[in-house]
């Protein structure tokens, strides 16, 4: 049972993305909820540096804390949000703390039997050009794939932002 | 490395977010949830993929670069349908939604004004 300096950085990592994930879905006021989010996709981004993942974690800075954070205060600020602390933001507890807490120690408790305590040598540093060759070389339709999606999901949601739709005919 | 622990750490994010989504009335707060549940999956796919030594190299690094693409994606068009929901019903409460009404203006609390407000909007377009 040794614990190595890796394992320590990966630990206080994923206490931090815990932590304020927690805050993300307790906290009582609806903007200070994606600050907390911001703290937690950062410590993630950090989890993805310790395991070699150096793209996904600058996609992660770049598209999470940059692109979808703002999306979300944006629309905090759109669906005139309460500034302050408010009382009903939740539903009853007792279910979705039933349900979630199971869904957290189940897969916990999977994950530990599955792979105890055993050591892995780690990856060599990750580099972007393994990444960008797996993505064009074994991947390369996927990703094509996925730009239609993009630009699908840009037409709906501009389509589903237009004031007519939703209105009765005549 | 011991991989338990970014393994752990991801099932605990997945039960947060299952309970930020059970628990938040607020669309918005739901789709932060949401957000949390994705990443969970998408520790797991970098973890898997720095300790299993895989046929195709960097296969999980790449699967989690495309959910982040898809989350970029569920995270627009979800937000165009809460700001929609939020133009027709002045909240976004998600259990004040009404699911058995065919017509979603029906029965809502300010019907008029929403009526007054849209025969407005096509008179002038």
């Amino acid at each position: 049972m040794r614990i190595e300096p890796v394992d320590v950085l990966l630990a206080a990592l994923g206490a931090v993305a815990l932590g304020s994930g927690a805050l993300v879905v307790t906290t009582r006021h609806v903007v200070r909820a994606g600050l907390w989010l911001v703290v937690t996709l950062g410590a993630m981004a950090g989890l993805y540096l310790v395991l070699t993942a150096e793209l996904v974690a600058w996609v992660q800075v770049l598209l999470y804390v940059g692109a979808v954070v703002v999306l979300l205060l944006f629309a905090v600020m759109l669906t005139r949000a309460p500034i302050g602390a408010s009382d009903d933001l939740d539903r009853p507890r007792w279910p979705a703390l039933l349900v979630g807490g199971g869904a957290g120690v189940g897969l916990a408790a999977l994950l530990v039997d599955a792979y105890r305590w055993t050591r892995v040598p780690m990856p060599e540093p990750g580099r972007a050009k393994a990444i960008g060759e797996a993505v064009f070389q074994s991947w390369v339709l996927p990703f094509e794939v996925l730009s239609v999606l993009l630009l699908a999901a840009l037409i709906g949601a501009i389509v589903l932002s237009r004031p007519d739709v939703g209105r009765r005919e005549g | 490395m011991h991989p338990v622990v970014p393994y752990v750490t991801a099932a605990g994010l997945f039960g947060l977010g299952v309970y930020g989504v059970l628990v938040r009335r607020n669309a918005v707060l739901v789709l932060m949830a949401v957000e949390l549940m994705l990443n969970a999956v998408n520790l797991v796919l970098v973890t898997a993929d720095a300790t299993v030594r895989a046929t195709l190299p960097h296969s999980g690094q790449v699967f989690a670069l495309f959910v982040i693409v898809l989350a970029a994606a569920e995270i627009g068009v979800g937000l165009a349908v809460v700001l929609q929901l939020y133009r027709l019903r002045q909240s976004v409460a998600v259990d004040e939604v009404r699911l058995d009404t065919g017509a979603p203006l029906d029965n809502g609390p300010d019907d008029e004004t929403n009526n007054a407000r849209h025969a407005a909007a096509g008179a002038n377009g």
